[in-house]
């Protein structure tokens, strides 16, 4: 029987366990991250990264082990989060797919040096070296593997999925090296707490993607100087006009909220419900959640499970001490949670205050957009805000009138999944990725001007010893160009 | 002016600060309207001010008025009339490809103005690297809090009585001080930090940035390496190389640090040198009005040091007079890779030459030191210029130049590695400071293919969704 009653320790004890019953075992050993580092430099020092086709084959090693792999895949997952074989594929299978296509397809164009409207000035893309990657538990192939399709792009990476998912972590760790250049991309296995120390060790950039724990990289970061990117969670606000097509608006909503048992960095954490529409809106999420899992979702095959027995206590007292349940409530030890939706929740309420894990959804009241405005801005910026409306001013103010990391109106999460949009925080993290994003994060743009020594008929205005007829010369040029909006370079 | 304690600066650092905040809420900085009028009001300052500029960087640096106008004055004014003229087009919504689900949707990118930005500002442009980067603040719509170097201190006066007399109080402050305050400012929470400095204190900032998770630019120096090698017109590149060097008498985050040639062309270049030096200062450098001079007495004992403890010879220069702050252009050579002036960035008017048997050794030396904000490659042969480019990693690359690449905003400026991240001049400016929010406005339309993805699950919805979300269609759904 698979132990999940607590988040794997790396105890002596333990272990001798694990390898006795064949459980998953995590280690944790950042001397092997030396080493590993180590062989990762010398891989890219050796420039093995560097040509295209080395590049694009790597990518296409990852697109067959995901192919190749599927049931491995959606059985760790069942395993470590009842995810339902489904959201398995959609969620972390097609979209990993989906990014390493569109690299493979774009890798050449990214490649190419730009060009600025002087021939001899370019911008070329670099590699930045070896890069640390660490991923979190709540899609955990997806938030390993879309990052490492960036990094494939140029540099060599150590990888580290979450230590919640056990067991996909250990099959990520298994796998890789039969697809992944040996020398170029490691997994390793390691605890959350031992992440800071890691990081230490000095990477050229370090990619985290969390619910939490982001101030303790960024600070380990800071230590040594290295540039870093945090995908963080926060509290997602979601509004709902009196002006909506209900029906639809809570099947995209319940959708977002409880699939993956609402373990998402990008669904929506709170609804602002505008009083004309609350009673229709809970309603409709009656049904809608029916349709979706049945009148017990304990038995449908479409509900996963909260990943461990921490996140499952903290979400359960949050739950009993706010708000008021409407639909489900029920709560079982064996980490689950029937969908629950909450109302009559103020804004002092616990749930309110935290970060919500769980299949929990709080339903707060408005009386207009500008009460909704105005939530959403006391509030830290979050990583995405949501609008339902008919009524396109409506979003267009909750648009332009709040700020967060992405913005998507009348659905939600699908723009987090878009290749072609930057997905990051503002204030609850930094840096983006996705697509060219992702490649853009680990590289670094070399401006580039390639001069010949024939310029001299121009260039010698600006040597000592000075005169001011030169000086009057240089100055008009400037001005000329400053006019014509063109860029004369006579320096 | 007397310090005032500890406690009452803190006080009204936090005060300002959330001052610029509620001005930023307000929305007052978001129309494009305004990011111009305080554009255009900036350049006035500066065409208004030209000569009080040139006199106060006279005071600090003893700047001849040619640089102060080429280094500080004319490449704002080019800033400022590249942004002004481009701040619509950067303002525009993004849109990007859609799939085939998608293509009924708006999606596109927004850039958003982050906040309230801190901008820190060095002392050798003490004028330049800190407006530039307030162009793009402004430009990108925020509020600033404005920082110049308390070591350049004329210039820091100029600034703090000046800004506000042309920029809104509400939104743009001057903050003054030393190390102390600077530690104090940065316990508040900015939605931006740019720093152009050192890396010792880099790295103090990052750590007080990084318990408010505050994004951070880092414009570091780094040893510029000037690597010379094949066929070259060794007058022409000597004439370009002692510009560079000696320009702000060596004090620039980009100026040729070290140069690594051949034996060959180390015997031939030093003489060139020499020649060059004697037409550009004449024989009495320190007569010369065209070279300036040390900042503080701090550095002018420091490189002073490093001329003591250098184990090579002093072919050129060596002169120097402690009350003038003054440090004659400099050449030495024979040393080596363990050598005290190769320890750390020189920032100054020092230049060490060492020698390489092949262009290899000079790729492997540049390769074990950190990447340098600027690398340089003086050679008539392409092959050499794109194999030292291909090979090796910096900020930025010159080839039979430098420091010229960074006048011009076309190209992003900014290092990597232990030089710095990120980057500014121009568009990178703006989009350094704004955020891009992905934004994909929906329609009602379409739920039957939406309703593939709905609960309850089955192996015939998914083979559907698995088809529609084809090699083709870049996004699920």
């Amino acid at each position: 029987l698979l132990n999940m009653s607590s988040p794997p320790s790396p105890s002596p004890t333990r272990w001798f366990k694990a390898l006795r019953l064949g459980e998953p075992c995590l280690r944790t050993y950042p001397l092997e991250c030396v080493d590993l580092l180590r062989r990762a430099r010398i891989a890219f020092q050796a420039g093995r990264t560097l040509k295209e086709c080395f590049r694009l084959t790597q990518l296409e090693a990852l697109v067959r082990m995901l192919e190749e792999h599927e049931c491995d895949f959606v059985d760790a997952l069942g395993r470590d989060l009842h995810k339902p074989r489904f959201e398995t594929v959609v969620f972390e299978l097609i979209t990993v797919k989906n990014e390493a296509l569109h690299a493979l397809t774009n890798l050449k164009k990214w490649m190419q040096p730009q060009s600025t409207t002087l021939d001899e000035c370019l911008v070329i893309s670099e590699p930045l070296g070896v890069v640390f990657i660490m991923g979190s538990w709540c899609n955990p192939v997806q938030m390993c593997l879309v990052p490492l399709v960036g990094a494939i792009a140029a540099n060599c990476a150590l990888v580290s999925p979450s230590e919640y998912t056990v067991h996909t972590a250990e099959l990520l760790h298994r796998l890789i090296p039969f697809y992944l250049d040996n020398e170029c991309f490691h997994v390793i296995l390691a605890g959350i707490s031992d992440l800071p120390e890691i990081v230490e060790l000095k990477f050229d950039h370090v990619f985290f993607t969390n619910k939490e724990e982001g101030g303790k990289i960024a600070v380990a970061a800071a230590r040594t100087l290295t540039p870093v990117t945090l995908i963080l969670g926060s509290k997602n606000p979601c509004y709902v006009d009196q002006n909506c097509d209900v029906p639809t608006t809570v099947q995209r909503i319940a959708w977002a909220c409880f699939h993956n048992a609402g373990q998402s960095l990008t669904a929506p954490s709170y609804i602002l419900c505008h009083t004309d529409v609350k009673a229709r809106l809970v309603q409709a999420l009656k049904c809608c959640l029916m349709e979706f899992y049945g009148p017990d979702p304990r038995e449908s095959r479409s509900f996963g499970r909260m990943v461990n027995l921490d996140i499952f206590s903290r979400t359960r007292d949050l739950l009993w001490r706010s708000g008021k349940v409407v639909v489900g409530g029920q709560v079982t030890e064996a980490e689950k949670y029937i969908p629950t939706v909450l109302t009559e929740v103020a804004e002092s309420d616990p749930i309110m205050q935290q970060e919500v894990f769980g299949p929990v959804l709080p339903i707060l009241s408005v009386n207009d957009v500008d009460e909704a405005i105005a939530f959403i801005n006391k509030q830290e910026k979050p990583l995405c805000v949501y609008a339902y409306s008919t009524n396109s001013k409506v979003i267009s103010r909750i648009m332009q009138e709040t700020s967060s990391g992405s913005f998507c109106s009348n659905d939600c999460i699908l723009q987090s999944l878009m290749v072609a949009l930057p997905f990051g925080g503002v204030a609850c993290g930094m840096g983006s990725f996705h697509g060219r994003y992702s490649f853009e994060t680990f590289s670094h743009r070399k401006a580039s001007l390639l001069r010949g020594t024939r310029f001299e008929c121009v260039t010698y205005l600006r040597f000592p010893p000075y005169e001011d007829r030169n000086l009057s010369l240089m100055t008009w040029a400037c001005a000329l160009s400053q006019k014509s909006q063109g860029w004369c370079q006579i320096l | 002016m007397s310090a005032p304690a500890a406690g009452e600066k803190m006080e009204s650092h936090s005060q300002m600060v959330e001052r610029l905040r509620a001005a930023f809420r307000s929305g007052v900085t978001v129309p494009e309207e305004f990011r111009r009028t305080q554009l255009t009001s900036l350049m006035s300052l500066i065409k208004d001010n030209e000569d009080q500029i040139s006199k106060v960087l006279h005071q600090d640096l003893a700047k001849p008025k040619f640089e102060a106008i080429l280094s500080e004055i004319e490449i704002v004014l080019n800033e400022l009339h590249y942004a002004i003229s481009n701040l619509a087009r950067w303002m525009q919504p993004e849109y990007v490809s859609k799939s085939l689900a998608t293509k009924l949707d708006d999606c596109f990118i927004r850039r958003e103005p982050l906040g309230v930005v801190l901008i820190i500002g060095p002392w050798n442009y003490p004028l330049q690297l800190l407006i530039l980067p307030l162009v793009s603040a402004i430009a990108a719509g925020n509020c600033v809090v404005i920082k110049p170097s308390e070591v350049s201190s004329a210039t820091e006066s100029l600034v703090a009585e000046l800004i506000p007399k042309y920029l809104s109080q509400d939104c743009y402050t001057v903050a003054r001080g030393g190390a102390e305050e600077t530690k104090a400012l940065l316990e508040n929470r900015f939605d931006h930090i740019f720093y152009t400095g050192s890396q010792a204190v880099a790295r103090s900032i990052v750590q007080a940035a990084s318990i408010h998770l505050t994004p951070v630019t880092l414009e570091l120096g780094g040893k510029c390496p000037c690597l010379i090698y094949g066929k070259i017109n060794i007058a022409a590149a000597a004439r370009r190389l002692v510009w560079a060097k000696y320009f702000n008498v060596g004090q620039s985050c980009v100026a040729p640090d070290y140069v690594l040639c051949t034996k060959a062309a180390r015997d031939a270049l030093v003489p060139a040198l020499r020649e060059v030096l004697e037409e550009f200062y004449g024989k009495e450098p320190k007569e010369s009005p065209d070279l300036s001079r040390i900042v503080s007495d701090r550095h002018w004992t420091r490189l002073m040091e490093l001329l003591k403890k250098t184990s090579g010879k002093v072919v050129v220069g060596g002169e120097a007079d402690q009350e003038d702050k003054y440090i004659a252009p400099t050449v030495v050579v024979d040393l080596q890779g363990d050598d005290a002036l190769m320890a750390h960035e020189i920032f100054g008017p020092i230049l060490p030459i060492l020698t390489v048997e092949s262009l290899e050794e000079g790729i492997d030396f540049i390769n074990g030191k950190e990447k340098p904000l600027a690398l340089y490659v003086f050679s008539d042969e392409s092959s050499v210029v794109k194999t030292v480019m291909e090979n090796t990693s910096s900020g930025g690359f010159c080839s039979n130049d430098a420091i010229i690449h960074m006048t011009l905003p076309g190209l992003p400026f900014g290092g990597v590695g232990m030089s710095g991240w990120g980057s500014y001049h121009g568009r990178w400016g703006f989009e350094e400071f704004s955020h891009r929010r992905g934004c994909m406005l929906r329609g009602w339309a379409l739920e039957r293919l939406n309703g593939l993805r709905y609960p309850p699950y089955s192996s015939e919805k998914l083979k559907w969704l698995r088809w529609t979300t084809s090699p083709h269609s870049c996004s699920l759904m």
